[in-house]
């Protein structure tokens, strides 16, 4: 029983980490970094990741690259929804990872971080981070899907499920005082 | 398919098996193979558009899944095996499933129209170009009943721009293979490309490959003529709201679509299957030995393929090169300057022949 499981979690896994295919979503200056990640000098085609797909339910992979507004929140969760399983997250951005320089009241309009919104893989901080910072984080996404196994999916599952509420008409997590 | 099947029978008598089942597979075999390569086929095809752009682009393309990138599309093939299939609440569940399916299986039927060496061709029809013509319509009519199903804003937009470009290269396409038959008097595709046997038709019909070229290009969906799924304005185009294996099938289905199309360019324009100048390397280098004989139908088809890898080739630099046209450009491109042209050349062809 183990070996057939480990044997399909390899070829699973080696599938998937292999061929990492990301939306192509941007809101602002890290999105001319990822533009670049895919251009000659540093191309990210080399890593199998160069087809950014228009269309959400074609992608494995939310690279958000820039500051998310709560104007803009519920756009990202809708196309987080969208996506078929196995999804990914990566947070690009300081703006992504916690709020960068918006963070605290800095700025009324800013969420400060897309973890209160989607569960989130890897983050990636930096203003903005350069695209061998890109290939570093998709580096490490392939080494975690690795790792992977079919018999924990289940509460992989349960750990990237949404759990959000909606206060002032702002969406934030449920947990949220708990964890801050 | 004579000689192979006599092969076959004597095969199955050494091994004392029975002939009316080795019959039965001998109608079976060769349909599989076929899939088999097509599966293939497509995978290398895959790889070897994103290393021919990537270097065109001065990037280097996949290179870190097996050696020198090669097992990347396996790798892609994989992963969307195993995609979650998204289905959808509203709009024809129905159809959603079917169109991908058909849409692939009329190409599996394209594909075992061509023959691929004098021997191996199975469907040997005496209209084989119009059964070719016809199925071809196949994918395109199953792409715009995809879109229409999906019930989304911009499978719709995708799939009548689909079918708008569907009635202005289809005119130039059957106009020239009207010349092309003009020219050989026969619709039998082995028969076209023994004609050629001492000229290629492309030097007696030279506009006719240009233009049979272009329109070939928009029925393959490829830039500059991807506009039904233009993904700067569309989303995805007709396969948005497919995902997983469907939207595989829609991949697989276009890339297979592309090898079938260009085979056929090869055929009806640079021969098929003939070796250039009509000489073929196994007998200059072998002579004329009992070996030969089976040596040649390899030619053959290493030369078919040869061809259409070339012209392939040469439809990926174009996708390298150009940037997409409008929905009117392409239009007007196709109604007002490459129609006329074509009923000229047909014109032409004609008057020559008499």
């Amino acid at each position: 029983m183990n070996i057939i499981v480990s044997t399909i979690d390899k070829v699973l896994n080696w599938g998937r980490a292999n061929s990492i295919w990301p939306l192509t979503f941007a809101t602002s200056c890290c999105g001319i970094e990822m533009m670049c990640a895919s251009a000659s000098n540093f191309d990210i085609a080399r890593f199998g990741s160069e087809v950014f797909r228009p269309s959400p339910r074609q992608a494995d992979l939310l690279i958000c690259a820039g500051t998310i507004t709560h104007k803009m929140a519920p756009v990202l969760l809708r196309l987080y929804e969208q996506m078929p399983e196995p999804k990914y997250v990566i947070a690009m951005g300081a703006c992504s990872c916690g709020g960068g320089m918006f963070a605290g009241n800095a700025a009324y309009s800013v969420v400060n971080g897309i973890d209160k919104i989607v569960p989130v893989d890897i983050y990636l901080p930096m203003c903005p981070p350069r695209p061998e910072a890109l290939f570093d984080a998709i580096l490490k996404l392939q080494k975690e899907i690795k790792k992977e196994s079919i018999l924990t999916r289940k509460e992989f599952l349960e750990s990237h499920q949404l759990n959000l509420k909606e206060e002032n008409g702002i969406l934030i997590r449920k947990d949220y005082d708990e964890l801050y | 398919m004579n000689f192979l099947l006599c092969k076959f029978l004597e095969f199955i008598k050494t091994i004392n098996f029975s002939e009316h089942i080795a019959l039965v597979l001998f109608s079976i075999l060769p349909f599989a193979l076929i899939l088999g390569f097509l599966i293939l086929t497509v995978i290398g095809l895959v790889l070897f558009e994103r290393k021919i752009l990537g270097y065109f682009t001065q990037r280097k393309g996949p290179n870190r899944v097996g050696f020198w990138g090669i097992l990347q599309t396996t790798a892609d093939a994989v992963k969307l095996l195993c995609k979650e299939n998204i289905e959808i609440s509203s709009g024809d569940n129905f159809l959603f499933t079917l169109s991908p399916i058909i849409a692939f299986a009329a190409i599996i039927i394209l594909w075992c129209i061509i023959p691929y060496n004098a021997e191996f061709n199975m469907i040997n029809s005496s209209v084989g170009i119009l059964i070719y013509l016809i199925v071809s319509s196949f994918p395109m009519l199953f792409h715009f009943l995809a879109g229409y199903s999906s019930n989304n804003k911009y499978s719709i937009i995708g799939s009548y721009r689909a079918l708008a470009l569907t009635a202005s290269y289809s005119v130039p396409i059957i106009f020239t293979i009207l010349s092309i038959i003009c020219i050989t008097n026969t619709m039998n595709l082995n028969n076209i490309i023994l004609f050629q046997t001492k000229k290629w038709i492309i030097f007696s019909n030279i506009l006719g490959f240009v233009i049979f070229y272009i329109s070939s290009i928009a029925k393959l969906n490829r830039c500059p003529f991807d506009l039904s799924e233009a993904e700067s304005e569309l989303v995805c185009g007709y396969h948005t709201e497919y995902s997983g294996m469907r939207f595989a099938m829609f991949f697989l289905g276009e890339y297979a679509e592309l090898f079938v199309m260009c085979i056929l360019i090869s055929i009806l324009f640079l021969g098929g299957y003939l070796p250039p100048f009509n000489v073929y390397l196994a007998n200059i280098f072998m002579g004329n030995c009992s070996l030969c004989r089976y040596l040649i139908y390899f030619e053959q088809t290493f030369w078919l393929i040869f061809k259409t890898l070339l012209i392939i080739f040469s439809i990926i630099w174009i996708r390298a090169t150009l940037p997409r046209f409008t929905q009117k450009t392409t239009l007007d491109f196709f109604w007002k300057y490459l129609t006329p042209l074509t009923i000229i050349n047909l014109i032409i062809i004609t008057f020559m022949r008499i």
